[in-house]
Parts: C-alpha cells; sequence; structure tokens
C-alpha cells in the first residue's frame, strides 16, 4: 500500500488546478503588462482570479490581494510592511509567537537586527496561545502582531477571531500566516479581524511556487522586489499567470468541498489518534479537538523519528518528524519544544497529515504499521531499555 | 537520488548483531538522548580476541547503519585492532554519510573505544 500522508508539507495538485493552467500556458500565454489581445486576455483572467481569490477569503476587495512566489514570501512581506509602517510612527515593538514558521521567525530576526524589538509568546500544552496573555503583552509601541492561523506541524488553531478583535481594538496591525489554514477551515479576514494573511497555494492542492498575501486596504506594503509595475508597485516581476489561474481554481474546489472533506476528514483524524493512542508511553501534540482536520502529530518514548520514519517508508508511508536529525541541526522542532515536550521525547515524533481522498482501510494500515516499527525500534533501543528496567523515570 | 547509500539502508534494515551480552566483558555507551542518539556496545572478550559483540542504538538511520557496520568490523578482531578503528572507516565501509551524518560514525568508534576502556578497567581492578 502507498499513502502519502505528509499533506502538510505539500499536497498532490488536483486535476482541476492542473486542468486550469494549461490555457494560460497554450494559448493565453501573452504577458499580463502588454497591450495586444493575448496580453489583455491574460490580464483579464488574473484580475478575475483575483477577485474570486479575494471573495474566497471574505474580501470583497480584489485590490487587497498581492500575489507572491508562496507562503514565505508573503510573510516576508507581511512582516516587513508592518514594521516599516511601525517605524514611521516610531512603534519599534512587535509581537508574535514561539511556533511560528521559519519565514516568520527568521524575518523577525532580520528586524530585531534592524532595531525591532520582539516578544514571543508562549504557546500552552495544548498548542495554543492565550488571548489574555497578548493583550498583557501589547504595548503603545507595539506595531505589529503576527500569529499563525494554524499550526503547521501540531494542527492546533489559534483564536484568530479574538485575537484579531484584541488588535483592531488597540489599533494594532495584525498579521497571520494562514498557510495550513487557507483551504482547509474556513477563514474570513472581515470577520476574523485580519489586516493581513499569508496563503500557499501547495497546501490545498495547487501548484508549487505560488501564493497570495491579502492586505486590508489602508495597511501598505513595502515592496520586496523591484523592477516594476505588477501587483500595484507592490510586487515586481511578471505575473505567474498559469500558477495563479491554478491556484484560484484549487481554492475554489477545496472551499467547495471543505464542510464534506473537513467531516470525513476529521473522522478519519479521530480514529487515528484513537488508534496510535494505544501505543504505550506515547502522547498526542497538540489540542485534540482545536486542531486542523488531516493532522496527527505523537511523541513516541524511547526511538527516534529519523529511523521511524525510514521504516514507515519501507511499508510504503510518507510522513514527517520533528526530530534533530530531520532538520538537520541537533536541536529537535521548536514548535514541539515550545509546547513543552523535552528533547528526548520530541526526537520521537510523527507527523502525519491525512488528504481529503483517504480512506479507513489507510487509517487501519497506518496504525498497524506504526505500532509494529515502534515496538520494532524500542526492542534494540537503549533507552526503552533503561525505561523499562526501571533506571529512567517514563515521561510520557 | 536517496538519502542513504545502498549500504547504509541494508545495515539499517537489516542490522547485524542487535541486543544484549548478558554477562558482557566490557560494556561501553555514548552519546546522549537530548541529542538524539545514544549507542551502546556490548564486547565479550576471550584472550585479547573479540569474540563476539552486540549494540543497541537509540537514534537515526545511519547511527544505527554505522553501529552495525562498526560491530561487524570488529568481531573476531584483536583488541588492539579494534582499538585502531575510526570513524572514517566506519563511514567508508557504508559507501559514505551525508555530511550531517559523520557524527554517528564518529559515535560508533566512540562506544567501541568505550567499552574496550571498561574491559581494561575491569581487567585492572581485578
Amino acid at each position: 500500500m502507498k499513502i502519502y500522508a505528509d499533506n502538510a508539507a505539500t499536497t498532490k495538485m488536483s486535476r482541476t488546478a492542473i486542468d486550469a493552467m494549461i490555457p494560460y500556458m497554450e494559448s493565453v500565454y501573452g504577458n499580463p503588462s502588454s497591450l495586444y489581445e493575448i496580453g489583455q486576455d491574460a490580464r483579464e483572467a488574473l484580475e478575475d482570479a483575483r477577485r474570486r481569490t479575494a471573495a474566497l477569503i471574505g474580501s470583497s476587495d480584489p485590490s487587497t490581494i498581492i500575489f507572491t512566489s508562496g507562503g514565505s514570501e508573503a510573510d516576508n512581506q507581511a512582516l516587513l510592511s508592518g514594521a516599516e509602517l511601525g517605524r514611521l510612527k516610531g512603534k519599534m515593538h512587535i509581537i508574535s509567537t514561539k511556533f511560528e514558521h521559519h519565514a516568520v521567525l527568521h524575518s523577525l530576526k532580520r528586524l530585531e537586527k534592524a532595531g525591532f524589538e520582539v516578544t514571543l509568546l508562549d504557546v500552552h500544552e495544548d498548542g495554543l496561545i492565550r488571548p489574555s496573555e497578548l493583550e498583557a503583552a501589547i504595548r503603545p509601541d507595539t506595531c505589529l502582531v503576527s500569529v499563525m492561523y494554524a499550526n503547521n506541524e501540531i494542527g492546533t488553531i489559534q483564536p484568530i477571531r479574538e485575537i484579531g478583535k484584541i488588535c483592531r481594538d488597540k489599533g494594532v496591525i495584525f498579521h497571520t500566516d494562514a498557510v495550513q489554514a487557507v483551504g482547509h477551515i474556513p477563514v474570513d479576514v472581515e470577520k476574523d479581524n485580519i489586516d493581513m494573511l499569508s496563503a500557499s497555494a501547495h497546501k490545498f492542492h495547487g501548484p508549487k511556487g505560488t501564493g497570495f498575501l491579502y492586505a486590508r486596504k489602508g495597511v501598505r506594503l513595502t515592496s520586496l522586489i523591484e523592477g516594476g509595475a505588477q501587483e500595484r508597485m507592490k510586487r515586481a516581476g511578471t505575473e505567474n499567470v498559469p500558477g495563479i489561474m491554478s491556484m484560484t481554481a484549487a481554492l475554489e474546489e477545496s472551499c467547495s468541498r471543505m464542510s464534506e472533506d473537513s467531516k470525513t476528514l476529521t473522522a478519519l483524524r479521530d480514529r487515528l489518534i484513537e488508534g496510535l493512542s494505544r501505543i504505550p508511553h506515547s502522547v498526542l501534540n497538540g489540542d485534540p479537538v482545536k486542531r486542523l482536520p488531516g493532522n496527527v502529530n505523537f511523541c513516541f518514548e524511547g526511538i527516534e523519528g529519523e529511523s521511524l520514519l525510514l521504516l514507515l517508508d519501507d511499508k510504503g508511508i510518507s510522513a514527517s518528524s520533528g526530530s534533530a536529525c530531520t532538520s538537520g541541526s541537533l536541536d529537535p522542532s521548536h514548535v514541539l519544544l515550545a509546547i513543552g515536550r523535552i528533547h528526548d521525547v520530541a526526537h520521537g515524533s510523527l507527523r502525519l497529515s491525512l488528504s481529503e481522498d483517504a480512506t479507513p482501510e489507510e487509517v487501519e494500515y497506518i496504525i498497524q504499521a506504526v505500532s509494529e516499527v515502534v515496538a520494532y525500534l524500542r526492542g534494540f533501543s537503549p533507552v526503552w531499555r533503561d525505561l523499562t528496567s526501571g533506571k529512567k523515570e517514563f515521561i510520557l | 537520488m536517496a538519502l542513504y547509500s545502498e549500504k547504509v539502508m541494508d545495515h539499517f534494515r537489516n542490522p547485524r548483531n542487535v541486543g544484549v551480552i548478558e554477562n558482557a566483558d566490557g560494556i561501553g555507551e555514548v552519546g546522549n538522548a537530548k541529542c538524539g542518539d545514544i549507542m551502546k556496545m556490548y564486547l565479550k572478550i576471550d584472550n585479547d580476541i573479540i569474540t563476539d559483540v552486540k549494540f543497541e542504538t537509540f537514534g537515526c538511520g545511519s547511527a544505527i547503519a554505522s553501529s552495525s557496520m562498526a560491530t561487524e568490523m570488529i568481531k573476531g578482531k584483536p583488541l588492539s585492532e579494534a582499538m585502531q578503528l575510526t570513524n572514517q572507516a566506519v563511514a567508508e565501509a557504508l559507501d559514505g554519510l551525508p555530511a550531517h551524518k559523520i557524527h554517528c560514525s564518529v559515535l560508533a568508534e566512540e562506544a567501541i573505544k568505550s567499552a574496550i576502556d571498561d574491559y581494561n578497567a575491569r581487567k585492572k581492578a581485578e
């Protein structure tokens, strides 16, 4: 059996998304900035995509959408823009969280070097931040708050509407990295009080290298790429029309199927959680309910994640881990550390992110395979020996 | 391109000399769970010859493969020869390791040396 269970990393493109691309490579291949017909046809398609994309996230104003090369670029641009607006008013304080994506955390590092002060909010063991703690952290010189909509590793969904309301009331710009949320759970920039939002096409069955940044009217963006008047001077470079058309089609499809898909997916997720919870000395990472429909993330004590992934790969299962060995550094996932998992346990993590076409049979197969591999690896783990012999105390 | 060589995957999938020697003459344990790798080596020694060796490893694919390969390279060898085993030799025998996984072969070398040290210390105490 072949099971791709790493949909938080990337997704398979949908047929709809692939089909939507082709006309803009084959026939309507003109440059949207050209004045002749196929250029203007491409322009028209692009502006239509902008209207549709805006509507899908609850914005009635197409000019709020800037197409980018993906989520990381959108995050970089959002943070830089928010900071720049702060600097103009002499406000040099930014608030974010400890478990953001590195596109946000590394941008914040850069801003710190440029003189900004950054407060990273604690994430509680349930994988959620507390709005009251955010409120308490906002200062008169706070210019920007950035909190991810749903976490990419442990799938927890933050109380975005409440966070947005606090920021709106305090007059602070609110950005959310919604890369894992858009196309999977309902997102509404108006109701959620969002000023800026980042999204990425390949997380919802669209193409890689395409994404967008939403910026509410009045939030002035700073350009990262100079060299042309595209995207209202906010993002130079000939627009990726095939990618944008494809992303729009993928998002439309994901949103139209969302309520049905999330019901079946949530049931499969819960069955997977139930099955894996039977493995002794294991723990689910993140709140069991306030999480993305397809996300399951566990720590298994006494084993290391990379060897787990390799053996699951041998059994046809593609998954991911927050172990140091898979990250190329000596530290395990900053997300798992942020929710209080200590190193020893964080190395033994497994993330399974199901796709909408996952089946109950696949879920049973995954439960069986993970249980077998964990038991096998524990069989010759000196850590497990020490735990079972009582030489060391179990953490989980 | 796969992450690891065929050799690494072979030793990872079918590790040689896995397990414990109950009345081992020397035991060495290196690494720590915080960093994500622990190797434990058990030696049976007769007349300064390593007659049996077993290992237990908590770690990634290359850590398990390095332990397995290292045990094969010292089994049946005199202690003096086993002491000479280098991490490069282990890595080469595995047809190479990715740059950020070289420390796994270093751990294998250290685990063997630590087990031999333990044997020598015990002998001295006798």
